[in-house]
């Protein structure tokens, strides 16, 4: 093996190899260092210490000597700012958690690094994950001054997407084989659609919360995001299973190998095409890219059956109250007081939590909080966040409805590929964009998102599927079939 | 400081948001907005609220709230914890990351003259 080539190796091949001493732990995780610091004018590491990876790297190589190597013994991997981690700070790209240092590891974090996973470091995303083009980052990535967004490395004038836009950003760029994401509205399938990688977001409750920087308790999932639906299958193998003594609303579903289903046969796959996901907003681009993968589905033997989900409109103004209702909740503990910043002058502790966090919260965080806090306020909860979550059943209940019809659901990821950055100034018009991934989000089933060729600009547009509650095994097994008979996923971009 | 002593409008919920409930909403999330800040937020706030107007349409009597996802499908218990003390003191490394610290407690501004 070539050791200047291994970034384009998967998951699994790079897995066989360090299990098979053909490439040291150490090896991998010094080329894969090496690229990241060779590509850092892409802006997606906010955190890199290389002693702290390498110390990781010999302790897996010894693993491995030993004959007790783990299933991804040495294999590389970096995690989206907002998981908790001892041996990285963590920012969750926001002013106020700078220097912040977790005295624990989140779960995902814990179950990768058990599963032989060597930590790269950490990822940039949208303050607090609030955002869908990663332009809300409001920390330093490595090698910048100054508060830079992840770029898109299909082209650097765009946007990655977001709220993971580094993960997808280094995934795409070959700097990692393999990063954690979160997704709470979209945040792990709409970068993986803009960078033209593959991401899942598992049922609601199947991934551990805990050490996740909460942002909507209620939504949020973590999920891989890797080049192939195999390399997804492998990771999320590691990351799902019950974690009742740190999580409450984590689910006693047993963990699943999610990689032996992948081979089944689709012959008589029903897929549902909803109406409504093709509406006037879809651009014709991805329009043209998401029909032809489903011609393709068609080819290998699925069937193509349409359905309605009436309510996909009201996804948007109902997932805009409640997760901004939760985030006001949720973050109500940056304080000042416990951990993170702190004004320098105020009169006395009400104007020290107010100017606190009017420094360390970006706009967008600000304008969550507002939403928020309004809608939970006294005389407004019955008319908004009930009604929201209300309306969330009917949603959910929907999609009961359409899965009697067909197995899984297929649709655009969103309604166009990555905008130029800056583009996007309208708070409202980029919550509006989110209309294809909200619905899944709200009824907590899994979504991943899978390469499906190209639009304007030659940019990547990704096939959301969308499964029953537990069907992660189905919707991989698709997305495996379809990357059997299409090689969008294994494009790199230029100079990658 | 001047809002918090307001009392609170109570408006239908469908109406505008005022300048005043901006100033009413920022002291209950502890944000400090300038003059320009809540002005924008006035104008985005009012823009959002725009399109959650059509929530209010949907005729949603009989129907309980899903507080959490899988509850359409099975039911969900929330699991209590047992009240015994399972974490170990872990009071320095939890304060590592505090602004100000003395003698293992937090500081803040002084509230009791």
């Amino acid at each position: 093996m070539n050791n200047t080539d291994l970034h384009h190796l998967g998951v699994a091949q790079l897995a066989a190899l360090l299990r098979g001493k053909q490439v040291s732990a150490v090896e991998a995780a010094q080329h894969f260092l090496a690229r990241a610091r060779a590509h850092q004018n892409l802006g997606a590491f906010l955190a890199i210490d290389e002693d702290v990876t390498l110390a990781q790297a010999r302790a897996q190589d010894e693993a491995i000597a030993a004959g007790r190597a783990a299933p991804l013994a040495g294999l590389p991997i970096a995690h989206k700012d907002v998981f908790v981690t001892r041996d990285f700070p963590t920012t969750a790209s926001s002013r106020m958690l700078a220097g912040y240092r977790s005295p624990f590891d989140a779960t995902v974090v814990t179950r990768l690094a058990e599963a032989g996973c060597v930590t790269l470091g950490k990822l940039s995303c949208d303050e607090f994950a609030m955002g869908a083009s990663n332009e809300n980052a409001a920390v330093a990535p490595v090698g910048f001054d100054a508060p830079q967004p992840a770029r898109n490395p299909w082209n650097l004038a765009h946007v990655p997407g977001g709220s993971s836009g580094g993960s997808a950003a280094a995934v795409a760029a070959r700097l990692v084989p393999a990063a954690t994401g979160t997704d709470t509205g979209g945040s792990i399938r709409q970068p993986a659609s803009f960078c033209g990688i593959t991401g899942i977001k598992p049922t609601y409750g199947r991934a551990s919360r805990y050490g996740m920087i909460a942002f909507a308790s209620s939504l949020d999932q973590a999920g891989p995001m890797a080049r192939s639906a195999e390399d997804c299958a492998l990771l999320l193998s590691q990351i799902c299973g019950p974690d009742p003594e740190r999580d409450s609303t984590s689910l006693d579903h047993p963990g699943e190998d999610f990689t032996r289903s992948l081979q089944d046969s689709i012959a008589g796959l029903r897929i549902g095409v909803p109406a409504e996901f093709f509406s006037d907003g879809l651009q014709a681009d991805v329009r043209a890219t998401v029909e032809s993968a489903l011609q393709e589905y068609e080819k290998l033997g699925a069937r193509l059956v349409p359905i309605s989900l009436p309510r996909t409109e009201l996804s948007v103004p109902v997932y805009y109250i409640l997760a901004p209702a939760e985030a006001s909740s949720n973050l109500s503990r940056f304080d000042g007081v416990r951990y993170g910043h702190r004004a320098a002058a105020y009169t006395d502790l009400l104007d020290m939590y107010k100017k606190t966090r009017a420094e360390g919260f970006g706009d967008e965080v600000k304008r969550r909080i507002m939403i928020g806090t309004y809608v939970l306020s006294e005389g407004y909860y019955d008319a908004y966040y009930l009604q929201a979550q209300i309306i969330r059943r009917m949603i959910a209940d929907d999609f009961q409805a359409a899965f009697q019809q067909c197995d899984l659901i297929a649709g655009p990821v969103a309604p166009t590929v990555a905008p130029q950055l800056g583009a996007q100034t309208d708070p409202v018009t980029s919550y509006l964009a989110d209309i294809y991934t909200l619905p899944a989000s709200l009824a907590g089933l899994p979504g991943m998102s899978v390469p499906a060729g190209f639009g304007a600009g030659g940019l990547p547009v990704g096939l959301q599927l969308i499964g029953n509650y537990f069907q992660e095994g189905r919707l991989l097994n698709a997305a495996h079939r379809l990357q059997q008979a299409t090689d969008f996923h294994l494009q790199a971009p230029r100079g990658i | 400081m001047t809002a918090f002593n307001i009392p609170f409008p109570r408006p239908h919920p469908l109406m505008a948001l005022t300048p005043q409930d901006i100033g009413r909403i920022a002291h209950l999330a502890r944000l400090e907005l300038s003059p320009a800040e809540s002005e924008r937020m006035l104008t985005q706030l009012n823009g959002f609220f725009s399109i959650v107007d059509r929530m209010q349409a949907v005729d949603t009597s009989g129907i309980a709230p899903l507080p959490h996802p899988i509850a359409a499908i099975q039911s969900v218990q929330l699991r209590l914890a047992d009240d015994v003390a399972s974490e170990a003191n872990q009071r320095e490394a939890n304060q590592q990351s505090a602004p100000a610290v003395e003698r293992g407690l937090y500081l803040v501004p002084k509230v009791i003259e």
